[in-house]
């Protein structure tokens, strides 16, 4: 059996372990606030983007002339898998449930014959996906270095999957993140953004605006897809962002407690056997002392 | 005179919303007013500076490229960059412009050409700066 001071020794180090997961969770709820503040600022203008480009779209969709990042191109052979994930972990089962929705899309897609390309956006996506997909892994970026994430980053992501999609790489492109629903729940999603989903306009929208454009619509629309797929791509990684700490905050607040059931039981066991060992030595003094 | 609300947002902010008197649009085509009972219309917007106008006051925002709709509900703006004119740092701006300078040699063919267009709509806006902070 252990020694007392090997208990002492344990009770402390647990103690300073639930120091170090309370302060994480305290550093991960301040960062969440901020972190869910960038992802409300961002609403608008996604929002705005989606209503034009659905209005222009509901009406290029279908012509011969759309453009390929609308139309598509035809054919749904080789998918590219856009995995955001977080670049840390301690956070739950984050990462690994973005992960598992990629990755059983992927086994799908494989059972049916099709040829599946990853394309990993943070560090710890790209460490497990490696495990398995080690071949199709066709490019990794890493936001480790990134303090703020800014429109850029979004924007350097986008650069590189369409200047992929324009040399022929994939048909399809399917973004995977994590959207923020609440501190406690966070959704592992899938979102097609190569060829555009468009929501058709409601029905009963009333009559709609006839726009003058200026200039043609085609050019706007070639413009703007390229725009929208940054935008959408930015919106994923605030989302994860703050989903991130989100994650990261509950799991921590769970280790804390965890340490703390811990610490109570091994206070229980240490102090019981502190009694026993005076109960054993009064009784060694005593049928000593009767001895005699 | 008739006032119309106004969206400038940006990827990262809503940077301006409010009811205003006018708005000037630094469009690709050219520039054009906006005011209360503008047709509906959709442009794409070239980098320049905006002028918001409202009671009198003029409020300029530099816009580096975009698309403004205008609708029966008012105008919006989404812009991919956007600044107010005070709040600018002029020696940054000036960096861009060399950085891009420099980079042009790099480029050939349409990109070219897009990049030498993109260069000067910025020296454009850097020659406004510097005329309006004369006076």
């Amino acid at each position: 059996m252990a020694s007392l001071k090997d208990m002492r020794v344990r009770i402390a180090s647990t103690k300073a372990t639930q120091k170090i997961t309370k302060a994480m969770q305290m550093v991960a709820a301040s960062k969440l606030r901020r972190a869910q503040s960038a992802a409300e600022a961002a609403r608008p203008y996604a929002e705005k983007m989606d209503a034009v480009i659905s209005n222009i779209a509901s009406a290029a969709a279908g012509s011969p002339g759309a453009p390929v990042l609308l139309g598509g191109t035809g054919k749904d052979q080789v998918h590219l898998l856009l995995v955001c994930t977080g670049e840390r972990g301690l956070s739950g089962a984050f990462n690994s449930s973005i992960v598992r929705l990629a990755r059983e899309r992927a086994l799908v897609l494989i059972n049916q014959g099709k040829e599946v390309k990853f394309f990993c956006v943070g560090r710890k996506g790209y460490e497990q996906l490696r495990r398995t997909f080690d071949k199709q892994i066709v490019e990794h970026v890493d936001l480790r270095s990134v303090r703020q994430l800014g429109f850029v980053n979004a924007e350097a992501i986008a650069k590189k999957v369409i200047a992929r999609f324009e040399a022929g790489e994939f048909d399809v492109c399917t973004l995977f993140y994590s959207r923020f629903k609440s501190v406690i729940s966070q959704l592992p999603t899938a979102q097609q953004i190569i060829p555009l989903v468009v929501e058709a306009p409601a029905a009963n929208a009333g009559p709609k605006t006839s726009y003058e454009y200026e200039p043609e619509e085609d050019e706007i629309l070639t413009r703007l897809l390229p725009r929208n797929l940054a935008v959408q791509i930015f919106r994923a990684l605030l989302e994860n962002n703050a989903s991130f700490y989100g994650a990261q905050m509950s799991a921590m607040d769970n280790a804390t407690r965890n340490a703390g059931e811990m610490i109570r039981k091994q206070t229980l066991i240490y102090n019981r056997t502190r009694q026993a060992m005076i109960t054993k030595e009064l009784i060694e003094i005593i049928s000593g002392a009767e001895a005699v | 005179m008739a006032t119309f609300h106004f969206d400038l947002v940006s990827p990262e902010k809503l940077a301006f919303s409010g009811e205003v008197d006018q708005v000037d649009v630094p469009g690709v085509e050219g520039d054009f007013g906006v005011l209360a009972g503008h047709a509906p219309v959709i442009a794409a917007v070239r980098p320049g500076i905006l002028t918001v106008t409202t009671g009198g006051n003029h409020q300029k925002i530099i816009v580096l490229g975009g698309l403004a709709e205008v609708s029966e509900k008012g105008l919006t703006v989404l812009a991919d960059v956007a600044t107010s004119i005070d709040e600018l740092d002029r020696a940054e701006f000036a960096e861009t412009i060399s950085g891009m300078e420099a980079k042009l040699a790099e480029k050939e063919g349409s990109e070219l050409d897009h990049a030498i267009e993109r260069l000067d709509h910025f020296k454009s806006i850097q020659s406004q700066l510097s005329s309006t902070a004369m006076h």
